[in-house]
């Protein structure tokens, strides 16, 4: 294929991996700033789809694989559920952040591990999820055609 | 509320108004993808000038992000107009869009004011929330101290329909992977125009 978006392309590869910085930006800046998982993992899965719309699916299939975004999706669920029954058999309560680890009453180390755990299970969730919607749209249609641009 | 801000307010509600309707009006669904990007964008702007921040960074990422170009990959599988409808002027419908709209109007003259100490959601658990939140997690942002502490059972709940989203879309269409099993099929496209 003769490469006449190769603007488009050079743009993109410089621009994709400033996004998934980015999208790590926000996610561990979630506690001081707005944003966390739910946005961070949409932002992730932006970057991974402009990168499939630009280099072609099969490229982006064979970078992050189908089965592998939908295994992430599941591992962060299980994740986020996981954090909770840590809690429980610290004897706490379901996501009782505060059992997570020993200490001082009043401390915070806990609450800040389980919501940076669970922050984690939200992205990796929503960035699988994501892909794994765009790649059953996007796995029907081979290649972009060049009227469709 | 300040002069300024009013205007930014209306300057705004603006653009999405023309946006809607320029979405209504036109017929490229390439043209219509975009243009519902520009509103999330414009509306994502406005959630600023409300002090949503939050809300505001979602509204971005979700609706300009991920929807446009979700929306992009369904119209690469669909043709690329909509349908020429019929035109008729219906008196029944028109006459209910008037009316819910009026009611819908009549109602927000019972809404709080915009910042008002003293309504329900600034008064009674919000006040809590921010009175208490240093103290039970140490998080300086309140949105998500709430989100992830406090209700942390809705975000799993949340976390659960997202996934079961993408896991249902997956089982309907496929995984994706067939793309290259099957190589290209221009066959299979019927009932696109270009």
């Amino acid at each position: 294929m003769t490469d006449h978006h190769v603007i488009l392309r050079v743009i993109s590869k410089m621009l994709i991996p400033v996004v998934v910085v980015y999208a790590f930006y926000v996610q561990f800046h979630g506690d001081y700033g707005p944003g966390g998982g739910f946005q961070a993992g949409v932002i992730l899965a932006v970057a991974m789809i402009l990168f499939a719309l630009i280099f072609g699916i099969r490229e982006a299939l064979a970078a992050v694989p189908a089965a592998f975004a939908r295994g992430v999706a599941g591992t962060g669920l299980l994740l986020y559920a996981g954090v909770g029954l840590w809690a429980v058999f610290n004897g706490g309560d379901y996501l009782d952040y505060d059992y997570l680890v020993e200490e001082e009453p009043g401390g915070h180390a806990g609450q800040h591990l389980g919501i940076l755990l669970i922050e984690l299970g939200v992205l990796f969730t929503v960035a699988g999820s994501m892909l794994t919607i765009f790649y059953a749209f996007a796995g029907r249609v081979v290649e972009i055609r060049d009227e469709d641009w | 509320m300040d002069i300024g801000l009013a205007l930014v307010n209306v300057a705004l509600l603006a653009m999405l108004f023309v946006i809607a309707v320029a979405i209504i009006r036109i017929k490229s669904l390439f043209a219509i993808v975009m243009l519902a990007g520009a509103y999330s964008l414009v509306s994502a702007t406005w959630f600023v000038a409300l002090d949503a921040v939050d809300v505001a960074f979602t509204e971005a990422a979700v609706g300009a992000g991920i929807s446009t170009t979700l929306m992009l990959g369904a119209m690469l599988l669909t043709s690329r107009t909509a349908k020429q409808e019929r035109r008729l002027v219906d008196l029944a419908t028109l006459g209910i869009c008037v009316v819910t709209g009026a009611v819908l109007i009549y109602a927000t003259i019972d809404l709080p004011a915009l910042g008002d100490v003293s309504s329900p959601a600034n008064a009674h658990v919000g006040a809590e929330y921010l009175a208490r939140v240093e103290a039970d997690t140490g998080v300086p942002n309140v949105v998500t101290a709430v989100l992830a502490s406090y209700r942390g059972f809705d975000t799993l709940g949340e976390t659960g329909v997202i996934f079961a989203a993408g896991i249902a879309v997956a089982l309907l269409l496929g995984f994706g992977e067939r793309s290259l099993s099957s190589g290209r099929r221009s066959g299979k496209r019927g009932g696109r125009s270009s």
